[in-house]
């Protein structure tokens, strides 16, 4: 067996370890690969140009761009920040965790498209985690706010990735079905759908508890910033 | 029929608006880069369907060396203050989140909606598209009802969502590029020698080491190609189905439900799975490209122990 096609994963590791241009990481790769499994170097970009053109479908969520930045122009932010400081008992742990359990659950009836981050994480959840951080502690430290905006993205996936499997229509359950049928398998999508359910739970408990603890990690890197 | 046709139209022109707009801006001392990479984009989307395989190759090609080149520079901030849009939040109220909501309605009736809508015995929308047509359509909507709201300058939408692309930069068009990477691992055969490999190098070693194998190798080969998709034939191919199941007898519809979402811990991991990881990095202005990833490491780790402990436990038990 012609080991040589692997080289190309050693490029885009060490091409995203060197924190190169993550594009020209994948264009050399991509090159890597083909020709060390013996393809010419023109179908290698024939193979790739053909596969980026039937993948342009992926690009059409920046189509939101203009609608965001109107918004944000006219304050959405602003006006999201506001909303949370107003709430008595908010705080950035408890809001993400509710976050997480409202993402989880759509996610879970099918709804995956209520989230994502142009749509949800930027111009609302992560200035609401933000702002609830900053109404107990006045201005946040650079690396806090870092850490919060990052976690309000984080939150978002983990809610998406371990909801959306419960779906029995989601394109993961049928992949899975499709392959164990070319397999001599035949499975019932419903079952495979409630084998997602036990994992799910332990995503909820695992990230919720991280989420939990947030509060006090903020409050100690608070304390930190104050004694510096 | 609607479909990815004239959804690739409005794409093309949308990234058209955004080359000329960068070309003409005095504070982008780099506009002709940027000009220049969102243009041969606005080709790629406009006429990428007519062009050859080699020519569309040759267009990526030049894209990632604009980026890699550093040729691409930022707009200058938005000329509005905290103060403006705080004064603007005040005025329009609750009513500012009525666009941002309006997106996922439409998406969500759409996707629903357009499944039984025929025009002339042809369905208005093609069924495998509903989705996608209904988010442009609800952006669309929402696009409407923003200006007929706040009254902006008609060309403000345009000017505001160049900044935001600005920001985003080159990392926008990462996770269509790594879809095409796929592509390219998939003709050299790199997932055959992987699942190979694996299967060989764990040979008869019990159910235990069998499941961790399996769960691991999920989420690691997922690290690799960015995708527990690509993974997840192979890794069943090569550990799954002739070990866990075959030799020892386990349920397949649970080794192949956990299996997926030890994949999905592994999609939590790594800077392949860009639309995920870094491109909301890039939207919310992290320093750390890999912001999102250490902020989902330690979770990723644990669930896929779980996963883990779970396949075990109930793979062989049903």
């Amino acid at each position: 067996m012609n080991l040589w096609p692997l080289l190309g994963i050693a490029v885009v590791v060490a091409g995203f370890l060197a924190r190169l241009n993550p594009l020209l990481v994948i264009v050399a790769a991509a090159g890597v690969t083909g020709i060390a499994a013996g393809i010419s170097p023109p179908d290698v970009v024939a193979t790739f140009g053909k596969a980026f053109k039937d993948n342009r479908y992926i690009s059409l969520v920046w189509l939101i761009l203009p609608v965001i930045g109107l918004l944000e122009q006219a304050g959405l932010q602003e006006k999201a920040r506001e909303l949370i400081a107003r709430v008595r008992g908010a705080t950035t742990g408890r809001l993400l965790l509710l976050y997480l359990v409202i993402r989880q659950i759509t996610a879970a009836l099918g709804l995956t498209s209520l989230g994502g981050h142009p749509q949800m994480v930027r111009p609302l959840i992560a200035p609401m985690a933000e702002a609830a951080a900053e109404a107990r502690h006045g201005p946040l430290p650079d690396d806090l706010q870092q850490t919060i905006r990052a976690q309000a993205a984080a939150t978002d996936n983990i809610g998406l990735f371990f909801g959306e499997d419960i779906f029995i229509a989601i394109a993961s359950i049928l992949l899975i079905k499709g392959f164990l049928e070319t397999n001599g398998i035949i499975v019932d999508p419903l079952s495979l759908s409630v084998w997602a359910i036990p994992t799910a739970i332990c995503a909820l408990l695992i990230h919720g508890a991280r989420l939990w603890w947030l509060d006090g990690k903020i409050e100690r890197s608070i304390e930190e910033a104050k004694a510096r | 029929m609607i479909g990815l046709d004239q959804l690739y139209v409005v794409g093309g022109l949308f990234f058209a608006a955004m080359a000329g707009l960068s070309g003409f801006d005095a504070s982008n001392p780099k506009r002709l880069g940027n000009a220049a990479f969102w243009g041969l984009l606005a080709v790629c989307f406009l006429f990428g369907s007519h062009l050859s395989d080699l020519i569309n190759g040759l267009l990526v090609l030049a894209l990632a060396l604009l980026a890699g080149f550093g040729c691409l520079g930022r707009a200058a901030p938005s000329a509005t203050t905290v103060e403006d849009r705080r004064a603007s939040a005040e005025r329009f109220g609750a009513r500012l989140f009525l666009p941002a909501l309006l997106i996922p309605v439409v998406t969500l009736a759409g996707s629903f909606l357009f499944k039984s809508i025929t025009l002339g015995g042809q369905p208005l929308v093609d069924p495998k598209q509903t989705t996608l047509v209904s988010l442009v359509l609800g952006i669309l909507l929402a696009l409407v009802l923003a200006m007929a709201m706040l009254r902006p300058k008609l060309l403000t939408p345009l000017q505001e969502g160049r900044r935001l692309l600005d920001t985003v930069a080159s990392a926008a068009l990462l996770p269509q590029m790594l879809a095409a990477l796929g592509a390219v691992f998939l003709a050299a055969g790199v997932g055959q020698i992987v699942g190979h490999l694996a299967g060989a190098w764990i040979g008869d070693s019990g159910p235990l080491v069998s499941v961790m194998a399996y769960t691991f190798g999920m989420a690691l080969f997922t690290v690799i190609m960015g995708n527990a998709f690509a993974a997840f034939p192979v890794m069943t191919a090569g550990i799954g189905l002739p070990l866990i199941v075959g030799r020892y007898g386990g349920d397949p519809a649970i080794m192949a439900a956990i299996g997926m979402l030890s994949g999905f811990c592994g999609t939590l991991m790594t800077p392949m799975a860009a639309n995920f990881n870094l491109v909301p990095a890039a939207l919310l202005d992290l320093k750390d490209r890999y912001g999102v990833i250490r902020a989902q490491f330690p979770t990723a780790l644990m669930i896929l122990g779980a996963n883990t402990v779970l396949m075990y436990v109930l793979v062989f038990r049903l």
